[in-house]
């Protein structure tokens, strides 16, 4: 057996591993038909219906859904800090170009980057942060869920500490199930280190099994779609 | 082992079952909350034969990952370790809390925000933290209050299903400065979010449980509604997450079938708010996550329930709660009547390789057998045959079989073990049947009146006049028997 790096537990490591290995015989078990039940939930669906699969779900979780093109988006933005009297926007530098975070933003929003020097976003996000804005990597329609890759550009915090979270998701990016997602990304041959499904405001029912939103994440989360040709809706 | 170890735990049990019984506020509680989870999963689970079908592969995947768990654990160890982690194994629950202590001192942490995690339950973290002037704090809603008010989980799932809001109230605006008295309920969450906050942000180690250990990748997925399981794995400087060694599963494509079982019958959700794919501590130029991220791989037992070919069955376990959610028994005594970390039907196989058989077998007596539990489990665990085979090892002889089991034989009583073994002897022979029948029904009038339990509230057993074979022979009966 390969020696332990860390030099703690080896013993332990070794009883608990040789225990396992002196159980029983069993009858070999072969790996499970995954693939046929991925196959068998596969379902012929136009782009269209698979926008409207996740615009479903995620309304039944209580977000917010708006519809929006590249361009368009930053005057939604401004609109939609306007109507929810949104300050102080946190923003990831995912995809967002310097021009494009600004240009639609009223006089009275301030916008805090997160790739400011010395990380002075980090001081502020329990304070006076109203709500951040970042981009979904993808999504997935069968339960409402936006595929968050934390990166450099994507910080975790930005998607759960502020009241708010604001998205950004191409409808191009939609996959019909977690599985195809998988696939079609190769999840499995590079992961960042922190990839979260998020499907909806947070929430608990832990009184009395009563449903309350914002319990640790964000109360509200407001989705925008970005269509390619907007014409097309 | 004491020799009255075993009776004490049953007399102790029967004594906390009765208490809860006899509690009507309580019952009402959790007669609502297991209608209010069973009416959610039944909603979850529309299509019979989609059910059927997501089990069978459910129980296949489980099946697997036991087959091959030492190759799993192995890889899973490899492969977190290039993702950056460190990965501890520890035997006991006392190993595992040392571990964490250390991790947690080299930190210097004077205060742990805790996600969600029956493992640390099972292993005493909080009060091995405590003994250390280390402050644990839950976050999740319904641990938060349990632990607020001195109490242990009721529920694997729902930890705070046995209090009312009026009883959540109160114990808030007594116990949380500042906090007003309010029955509201998301006025109540909003308390504890900002009590919770603070917590979050000062705490130099997160803790957390693990759903799904990936071997493939080296990714711990970790499922959670509220948002307290993100901020212990993002906030602190340290992330130490705990499992049971059960827990891995050879490949990511493995997660989502589990996962859908998982949440669907755990909370009638087709998906938890917040899935959580944590494949190492924060990389160059990442501006926040863990800076370490330790897993803490726990037996604590569950290499005896490998070393039986049946009972290893019991590790396939997801921890959705389902089984509790439609067991007549968990619905009747609620969740700290077990007297044990996992209540309910999982908590009466599981709790065995955990604490022994002395303390434990009462659990497996305390079913019906109905099983509705392995009618629900959705990666198909036997529990009532599980159950069966425990009741028989706790009655063995310490010499037998199932003495490799801890505790076996506590249940033995010599005078029951000689009424069966009479029993048996007189039923196998022909012969010795009628002689003893025989003797039994002209003895009659000998039967005591007092005949223990059963007459507490049956009339007393009495052999018929006649043998059922002397009524045959005497032929048909003048009347119809029973109309």
């Amino acid at each position: 057996m390969a020696p332990h790096p860390d030099g703690v537990g080896v013993s332990a490591r070794d009883r608990i591993l040789g225990r396992l290995r002196a159980g029983p015989a069993v009858a070999p078990v072969p790996l499970p038909d995954v693939q046929g039940w991925i196959q068998a939930r596969r379902r012929d669906e136009g782009r269209a219906a698979r926008v409207e699969r996740l615009r479903a779900a995620l309304l039944a979780a209580r977000a917010e859904v708006h519809d929006s093109s590249e361009a368009a988006w930053p005057e939604l933005l401004g609109a939609l800090c306007v109507a929810k009297g949104l300050r102080t926007l946190l923003v990831g530098t995912a995809a967002e170009s310097q021009r494009q975070r600004h240009s639609g933003l009223p006089a009275g929003v301030r916008v805090l980057d997160c790739d400011t020097p010395a990380d002075a976003w980090r001081q502020r996000l329990f304070g006076d942060v109203d709500a951040a804005l970042t981009r979904a990597r993808s999504a997935i329609a069968d339960t409402g869920s936006l595929v968050l890759w934390c990166g450099p550009g994507e910080p975790r915090t930005l998607s759960l500490v502020p009241p708010v979270h604001i998205v950004l998701l191409a409808t191009d990016a939609i996959h019909a199930d977690l599985p195809a997602a998988l696939q079609s990304e190769a999840w499995p041959q590079g992961l960042a280190t922190n990839v979260v499904l998020a499907s909806g405001p947070s929430k608990t029912a832990d009184i009395q099994q009563t449903l309350a939103y914002g319990a640790h994440g964000p109360r509200q989360l407001v989705v925008i779609l970005l269509h390619a040709h907007m014409d097309a809706l | 082992m004491r020799p009255d170890a075993g009776r004490q735990a049953g007399e102790q049990f029967a004594w906390r079952s009765r208490q809860a019984v006899a509690d009507t506020a309580q019952r009402i509680n959790f007669r609502s909350a297991m209608d209010f989870l069973q009416e959610k999963r039944r909603a979850q689970f529309p299509d019979d034969a989609e059910l059927a079908q997501l089990r069978d592969l459910g129980a296949a995947l489980r099946g697997y990952s036991l087959a091959h768990l030492p190759r799993l654990l192995e890889q899973l160890e490899a492969r977190c370790r290039q993702n950056g982690m460190q990965v501890h194994w520890a035997e006991t629950a006392a190993e595992a809390n040392t571990i964490a202590l250390d991790i947690a001192q080299r930190a210097g942490a004077r205060r742990i925000v805790k996600g969600k995690s029956m493992v640390s339950e099972e292993i005493g973290f909080n009060h091995a933290m405590q003994a250390a002037a280390i402050e644990a704090i839950e976050t999740d809603m319904g641990e938060f209050i349990v632990q607020l008010a001195g109490e242990a989980p009721s529920h694997i799932i729902m930890p705070a299903i046995h209090k009312t809001k009026r009883q959540i109230a109160a114990l808030f605006a007594a116990r949380i400065p500042g906090a007003p008295y309010t029955e509201d309920v998301d006025a109540l969450i909003q308390i504890g979010r900002q009590a919770l906050r603070r917590e979050f942000e000062r705490a130099e180690l997160g803790l957390s449980g693990v759903n799904f250990a990936v071997a493939e990748t080296g990714t711990l997925c970790l499922v959670e509604n509220e948002g307290n399981g993100r901020m212990c794995t993002t906030l602190p400087r340290v992330h130490i997450a705990i499992t049971g060694i059960e827990k891995v599963v050879e490949r990511l494509d493995h997660v989502p079938p589990l996962l859908s079982l998982l949440t669907r019958s755990a909370t009638g959700q087709a998906i938890t708010t917040y899935v959580n794919l944590i494949s190492g501590p924060r990389r160059a130029g990442e501006r926040d996550g863990p800076e370490e991220v330790h897993l803490i791989l726990v037996d604590n037992g569950r290499t005896q329930a490998y070393a039986d070919a049946a009972l290893r069955a019991t590790l396939q376990c997801i921890r959705c709660g389902a089984c509790m959610n439609h067991c007549p028994v968990y619905a009747r005594i609620g969740g700290h009547a077990y007297g044990t970390t996992y209540p309910g039907p999982i908590g009466a196989i599981v709790s065995p390789h955990m604490l022994g058989l002395e303390q434990t077998y009462p659990l497996a007596f305390a079913s019906t057998l109905c099983g509705a539990c392995s009618q629900v489990c959705p990666v198909r665990i036997p529990i009532p045959e599980l159950l069966v085979q425990l009741r028989n090892a706790a009655q063995a002889r310490a010499s037998q079989g199932a003495a490799m089991l801890r505790g076996a034989g506590a249940a033995r009583r010599p005078l029951v073990s000689a009424a069966w073994r009479a029993w048996s002897l007189l039923y196998g022979r022909g012969l010795l049947y009628g002689v003893g029948t025989w003797l039994m029904s002209r003895g009659r009038a000998l039967a005591p009146v007092r005949q223990g339990a059963w007459t507490r509230c049956r009339t007393p057993l009495r052999p018929a006049p006649r043998r059922l074979r002397d009524l045959l022979r005497r032929g048909r009966p003048q009347t119809p028997i029973a109309k």
